[in-house]
């Protein structure tokens, strides 16, 4: 099982957290920066595994991590996952997010925290590794994307150079809900 | 409306979503906080807004502040609702922040139960997907528990990334609700063998997580296991099973010496460093599975250990580090093979890499032997002089110690040394283990008598210069070798040369900044040392010098006696009085010294850790019973008188054999050695041991070497080195004679054969520099030392310890008992009562946020006792029930579906219900969950079920011949609605309201002597997203059971299509086809399957004419049967419960929208929140508000139109007042909901 994921960068920013155990928001934090504190003192010519995270698990788990350029890419994992398979795993997350981004680079994962997120959860899922083939990770989540895409995605809205609209007082209007007999049907995005 | 819409999305424009906030983060670094702060305000406002796109957008924003370390369970009932939206895009941001935050103490998570399911069984792959990777994350045991069934089906999904997904999310269903391990277990066997790899793979992941805590129950899987082996080539699930035969080889020999030979193939063949290492880890396992027997044993060692020396060897630090690793674990059952390599092993205590040098160390533990053990120590002290880290040096540290201590000093064959070398560990600073290097300079004066003069000596220089050790702050951990230093000054004080000395510097003004409990030892000691330094003086007849010793006391011990430390305050005082007072006797030319010397006698033994625990209970002792009347609830809650007390008791817990006063210490002594003398089970030391210390050449080392120029070296300290060379020394002596005899032996035995030859010295051939005597640690009479106390209880994977094998293999195997299927939802009372509960309770935050955590854990604590009491009910009812068929000579048959259908069906129903006796199923759900379900036309994939329920009773006369049974079988029936009732009662859910009787929304849909149609009606609704927006959707869940002894197949269910409702039927079918049911039913069988209805106008209450036409097979005909049947849509059941905040309800109400109707109800007996939970049953609603007997309540429905209902009661009368913005739909509902109310 894994426990945790963790993306931080050279300078221990948090890029992406992911815990597959509870733990308050503060102890995350103390988490990641115990992690930072034991990874980013090894050189990178020494082995990529640690043991010692005392805040995460204690002697049943280990720390096996990358470093790439400017991030680290830590699991925490148990002894029911292979080491090198784990360090494999890692080579297919970001070999994948290269593919999805297009030359990854720091600051896509700190602008895009939440597609990382959803490329991570078709890699693994609840702490157990879902998929290591790197041609179908990306082809589900580009077949989601796509489906995001017809729905308008998040930011559906046009330029914002519409400034002045902001201040605006459009008259208050009776709501109508059933429209049931003409042809249209409010999107049910309000529940009221 | 459009314009609000319009205006909506204009606001949103200004929004910031994801990426504003985070240039906004980024630009503002001077002052993030409040940057932050304000975006937080922003958020807090955006999700007051009724545009699910705003507050999907919040949300998105709120997960990344949720890992920058905000705290973001403020906004949970907000991620429900972003959850809930039926857009894919919202639904993944609010699965997502769900995975991010929810966990098991998050309320709102009891409202995500019907959401989930719909998800679950969306038309929409990726909303399944989404639904379980979040569900993933923060399964509860609540919703293990309710959604275990319909994941077990997703199991069998079209789709494989459907059921890779759901066969992975099982782990953790099993892991929160155990008891669907067995039910569910054939189906994930199966899936071991699915077509698609990925599915496989997760397959093998789960059952290998599983098999990996509990091995035993998996045994019978390995021949399985055995064929992927050797068939497959996907590395992934290779190491998978590989690591799970790691598993498996301990209990099963047999397993293990077939592995050997395929696991060397791979070892040889595989190219893959991970399958290789991995490889090499099983054969380990195997090998030390099979401690003898086995022909090629060596052989495979060598080759492992081969292997190792290669991964070892190689630049790669990874393979070093697993190498090393794996060199481990062969080390504790062939240490020789691996102390072969011990010149790799040291050289890799100088890698680098800390990692790898940590690794090396652990082997180190397993390689030392009298021989080399001073080598060893002698390396690694260098190693810690050289450290730099305080976490590598600590590490050496406790290395060091645990190599020497390792099996009772088995390897230490001079104790001097060791002391000195716990005495040079003392030089570092600011180490954490002080304590460590206390407790082992405590254990070996104790245990080797004959070591105590010399460690006395050493304690007492350490004592001598403890200003030293101290340094410079007290949280210095070193400080704590003071406690032992001067304990065993104190304690063994007859060995001292200079007591005086000793007592001096154990009084010293500095002594007062030490830790307290070092203190108290301090003072405690000192009294001793009093005791013997008197003894010494009284001796000599030295009244002066013995007078000097009491005014010495007299000065100094008041320091101690204003400490701010309790404990040292009270020793300090009651020593300063008892000073005092022989101060007096000796003025006047008293002898005290005999007297104060037996204060302190009597010898201290170790104790076994486990001692006290085996102390037998004496009878007539109830250790649980209250000495005293218990104190009242409020007082505990707000006092806790012990903290302090406690706290420190346990900060220095090996100071309380020395709290008690010294008479009764006294007293104590002289009972126990009377009772030791009487008692034949006691380990006494041996009295020659006493005087064994007389070895040669101690008096040769020098033990005082001042050397005051070096000033972090402890002064006076001998080195530990010079140990090494003596002994080198020593054992040259050794070698020499023994030579000399062997000579003279073999010049006696020559031409009697020679002896093999006296090479390098065998572990026998050391004998230790002194007589050594390790003193046993005490236990009580007739107590073994055992381990079985130490198996953690807590551990979640105990309860998965079930067993699968007889689910496995056929006939003489215990089937799944009733107790043990899957909550089929709604069949079950306890199942049904909590969604209707929750909705009454949790769907109003106020109430929830106002229960204690504590309240919720006793509640949570009933409930579970509650599902056992109620199951062992069951089972004895069961039992009864099985006995009287047998009576009757009808085939032992057991229904669980049956009998829970019946019990959670409102007594009065249970006449109407009928009750089909030979349609007995062992086992529903594994028949179920043995059939593969074929794929499914794409529009009748599972969609959404709801609870709801209608009663309809269309049911056809039964067959004369039943009669009778059916009348028993009523008779259990009541049987069964009393056990629940019983069961409810007892259960704690609701405090001091009544219980809810059960309720099923499960209804007769038709009925003959071959088969039995069971209409769930939830009729559940489906608002499909895009394009069709003027159609909803509702899914038909139809229970089909065969009651017959043939077999059923070729179901064929068609649906008269109404100008308003239509059965979606497969692209290209005509209006009149029917559809095909997905499975077959061998006797006495169920299996439920859903069916697509669309629906245009919602209005009104719709019947639909249908039939069933099916063939029965039996063993000589096959005939083509056919079953009518009528579907009833009810109003409400296209009304989503849909949980509303009070202020948007007030908001709705005054918008002046909604029209208004009203009706009364007469004679209604039930509670009130019986009646609320009804309402939200049987016709979705969601309470908004309750106050006393007025509640508000709220529900949507599929085409969006609000219903809103108050709901007053007084004296048997309700009223119920209800807007809504379409009349005809709302007074429909009303008639329901007046029908429902009638029936009870």
């Amino acid at each position: 099982m894994i426990k945790a994921i963790l993306i931080f960068n050279n300078h221990g920013k948090p890029r992406l957290i992911r815990f597959y155990q509870y733990f308050a928001e503060d102890m995350q934090q103390q988490i990641i920066r115990e992690t930072f504190h034991l990874v980013s003192k090894r050189d990178d010519n020494v082995c990529n595994f640690l043991e010692g995270g005392s805040l995460i698990g204690g002697s049943d788990y280990k720390l096996i991590y990358r470093h790439y350029a400017t991030l680290y890419f830590v699991f925490c994992v148990d002894s029911s996952e292979s080491e090198l398979g784990i360090l494999d795993l890692i080579q297919v997350f970001v070999e994948t997010l290269d593919k999805c981004f297009e030359n990854v680079c720091e600051l896509d994962l700190i602008f895009h925290m939440d597609k990382v997120h959803y490329i991570l959860q078709e890699v693994v899922m609840g702490g157990m590794v879902l998929e290591t083939n790197m041609n179908e990770i990306v082809a589900q989540v580009e077949l989601q994307n796509r489906m995001e895409k017809s729905e308008g995605g998040l930011s559906g809205a046009p330029a914002r150079a519409v400034s002045a609209v902001k201040n605006m007082n459009l008259p208050e209007i009776p709501r109508n809900i059933n429209i049931g007999d003409i042809n249209i049907k409010v999107p049910s995005l309000s529940p009221f | 409306m459009a314009l609000k819409i319009v205006k909506g999305s204009i606001d949103r424009m200004f929004d910031k979503n994801l990426q504003d906030l985070v240039r906004g983060i980024r630009n503002h670094k001077e002052d993030e906080a409040k940057y932050i702060s304000t975006c937080i305000d922003e958020i807090k406002q955006e999700l007051k807004q009724d545009n699910i796109a705003v507050k999907a957008n919040a949300v998105c924003k709120l997960t990344y502040l949720q890992m920058l370390g905000y705290d973001v369970s403020w906004a949970a009932f907000n991620i429900v609702e972003v959850m809930s939206s039926s857009k894919f895009t919202y639904k993944r941001i609010g699965y997502l922040a769900a995975s991010q935050c929810f966990h098991e103490g998050t309320d709102v998570i009891m409202l995500t139960t019907n959401q989930i399911r719909k998800d679950l069984s969306s038309p929409h792959q990726y909303d399944t997907g989404v639904a379980l990777t979040g569900l993933s994350c923060f399964v509860t045991p609540d919703l293990a528990r309710d959604l275990a069934n319909d994941i077990m089906t997703l199991m069998s999904h079209t789709k494989p990334y459907i059921r890779k997904k759901a066969v992975l999310i099982m782990y953790k269903v099993f892991l929160k609700y155990p008891e669907s391990l067995r039910p569910a277990f054939p189906r994930l066997k199966e899936k071991l063998e699915d077509p698609d790899p990925g599915v496989q793979s997760a397959a093998v992941n789960v059952i290998c997580e599983l098999a990996r805590r509990n091995p035993k129950n998996y045994l019978s899987l390995a021949p399985l296991f055995f064929k992927l082996m050797t068939s497959s080539t996907n590395n992934w699930v290779l190491i998978k099973i590989i690591k799970l035969f790691g598993a498996l080889t301990p209990l099963e020999p047999r397993l293990g010496k077939k592995m050997i030979e395929p696991l060397t193939n791979l070892i040889h063949s595989t190219s893959a460093m991970s399958l290789l290492y991995e490889c090499v880890n099983t054969v380990i396992a195997v090998l030390i599975s099979l401690s003898s027997g086995m022909p090629n044993h060596s052989a495979s060692i060598q080759l492992c250990v081969q292997k190792l020396r290669i991964l070892i060897e190689d630049s790669d630090q990874n393979l070093k580090y697993l190498g090393l690793l794996a060199m481990s674990k062969i080390l504790k059952t062939h240490p020789k093979s691996v102390q072969s390599h011990k010149d790799l092993i040291l050289q890799c205590l100088d890698d680098k890499d800390e990692s790898i040098r940590l690794r090396a160390l652990d082997l180190l533990y397993g390689m030392v032997s009298k021989k080399n053990l001073m080598e060893i120590v002698k390396k690694l002290m260098l190693h810690v002089d050289k450290a730099e880290g305080t976490t590598y040096r600590d590490e050496l540290l406790t290395k060091i110690i645990d190599i020497c201590s390792q099996s009772n000093y088995q390897y230490i064959t001079n104790f001097e040394w060791y002391i000195s070398i716990l005495v040079e560990l003392t030089r570092l600073e600011g180490t954490r283990h002080g304590h460590l290097i206390a407790s082992q300079m405590l254990d070996v004066a104790i245990r080797v008598k004959a070591i105590r003069g010399f460690a006395v000596a050493q304690m007492a220089t350490l004592l001598d210069n403890a200003h030293l050790l101290t340094g410079n702050t007290q949280r210095n951990g070193i400080c704590e070798v003071l406690y032992a230093a001067a304990w065993i000054c104190g304690e063994f004080s007859e060995h001292l040369e200079e007591p005086m000395q000793t007592l001096e510097a154990m009084l010293r003004p500095k002594v007062a900044t030490l830790p307290g409990h070092i203190q108290a030892v301090y003072v405690q000691n000192a009294a001793k040392l009093f005791a013997t330094v008197l003894r010494k003086h009284e001796g000599e007849t030295d009244s002066q010098a013995a007078q000097e010793t009491s005014q010495l006391l007299i000065d100094r011990l008041p320091l101690f006696v204003q400490s701010a430390n309790l404990e040292v305050q009270e020793r300090a005082s009651c020593i300063l009085q008892l000073v005092k007072y022989i101060q007096k006797l000796q003025q006047k030319n008293v002898e005290v010294a005999e007297e104060v010397t037996a204060l302190f006698a009597g010898e201290l033994n170790p104790v076994a850790p486990k001692a006290q625990k085996k102390v037998p209970i004496p009878e007539g002792l109830d250790l649980d019973a209250w000495i005293n009347e218990p104190p009242s609830e409020s007082e505990s809650e707000d006092e806790k008188p012990k903290a302090v007390f406690t706290k420190e008791e346990h900060k220095h817990s090996r100071s309380r054999h020395t709290e008690v006063d010294e008479k009764e210490l006294a007293r104590r002594r002289e009972a126990r050695k009377q009772e030791q003398a009487n008692n034949p089970f006691y380990i006494k030391a041996s009295p020659s041991s006493q005087k064994v210390y007389d070895a040669p050449g101690v008096e040769h080392i020098p033990v005082v070497q001042i050397d005051l120029s070096v000033p972090l070296k402890v002064p006076g300290v001998p080195m530990s080195d010079q140990y090494l060379k003596l002994e080198e020394e020593r054992r040259q002596k050794d070698k020499a004679e023994r030579k000399k005899k062997e000579k003279k032996k073999k010049r006696e035995k020559r031409g009697k054969g020679r002896k093999a030859d006296s090479g390098p010295e065998s572990e026998e051939d050391i004998r230790p520099a002194h007589q050594v005597d390790i003193v046993t640690e005490e236990m009580p009479e007739n107590a073994l030392p055992s381990d079985d106390d130490d198996k953690d209880p807590n551990d979640p994977h105990k309860a998965l310890d079930i067993d699968l094998d007889n689910l496995l293999s056929g006939s003489s195997s215990r089937p799944l008992a009733d107790s043990e299927k899957l909550p089929v939802r709604t069949h079950r009372p306890e199942v049904l009562k909590s969604p209707a509960e929750d909705r009454v309770h949790e769907s109003i935050p106020q109430e929830t946020k106002k229960r204690s955590g504590k309240e919720k854990k006793e509640k949570k604590k009933g409930k579970e006792k509650d599902r056992k009491r109620s199951k062992e009910e069951k089972k004895k009812k069961k039992h009864k029930e099985v006995e009287e068929e047998l009576l009757e000579s009808q085939p032992e048959e057991a229904v669980q579906s049956e009998e829970t259908k019946e019990a959670a069906a409102p007594p009065t129903s249970a006449e109407e219900e009928t009750a089909p006796s030979s349609a007995a199923a062992v086992d529903t759900s594994s028949a179920a969950a043995l059939e593969s379900e074929p794929d499914e036309p794409k529009d009748a994939e599972p969609e959404d079920t709801k609870s709801s329920k209608h009663k309809k009773k269309k049911q056809k006369k039964e067959k004369e011949e039943k009669e009778k049974k059916k009348k028993k079988r009523h008779h259990h029936h009541h049987h069964h609605s009393d056990a629940g009732g019983e069961d409810s009662v007892q259960n704690g859910t609701v405090e001091e309201e009544e219980p809810l009787p059960p309720m099923s929304n499960y209804s007769l849909l038709a009925e003959n002597s071959y088969i039995k149609m069971m209409k769930e009606d939830a009729d559940q609704v489906y608002d499909i997203q895009g394009n069709h927006q003027d159609e909803s959707k509702v899914v038909v869940s139809v229970i089909f059971e065969n009651k017959s002894d043939s077999f059923l197949k070729s179901m064929e269910f068609n649906v008269m299509d109404s100008l308003n409702s239509k059965l979606q039927r497969p692209e290209g079918a005509g209006p009149h086809d029917s559809l095909t049911v997905p499975f077959q039913l061998p006797p006495g069988v169920s299996n439920e399957a859903r069916f697509v209805f669309s629906v245009q106008s919602i209005v009104m209450p719709q019947k639909l004419k249908g039939t069933l036409t099916f063939i029965v097979k039996s063993d000589e005909s096959s005939t083509h049967e056919k079953l009518d049947f009528k579907l009833h849509f009810t109003c409400t059941s296209y009304l989503i419960t849909t949980p509303c905040y009070s202020d948007a309800y007030a908001k709705l109400l005054e918008s002046g929208d909604l029209k208004g109707s009203s009706l009364r109800l007469e004679g209604i007996s039930m509670p009130f929140h019986h009646l609320l939970a009804r309402i939200c049953f049987h016709h979705h609603f969601s309470v908004v508000e309750r106050i006393d007997s007025c509640a508000s309540m709220y529900s949507r429905s599929i085409q969006g139109h609000h219903v809103c209902l108050l709901v007053k009661t007084s004296d048997q009368t309700v009223s119920i007042d209800a807007k809504c913005d379409e009349p005809s739909l709302l007074g429909n509902v009303l008639d329901e909901i007046k029908q429902t109310f009638s029936k009870c």
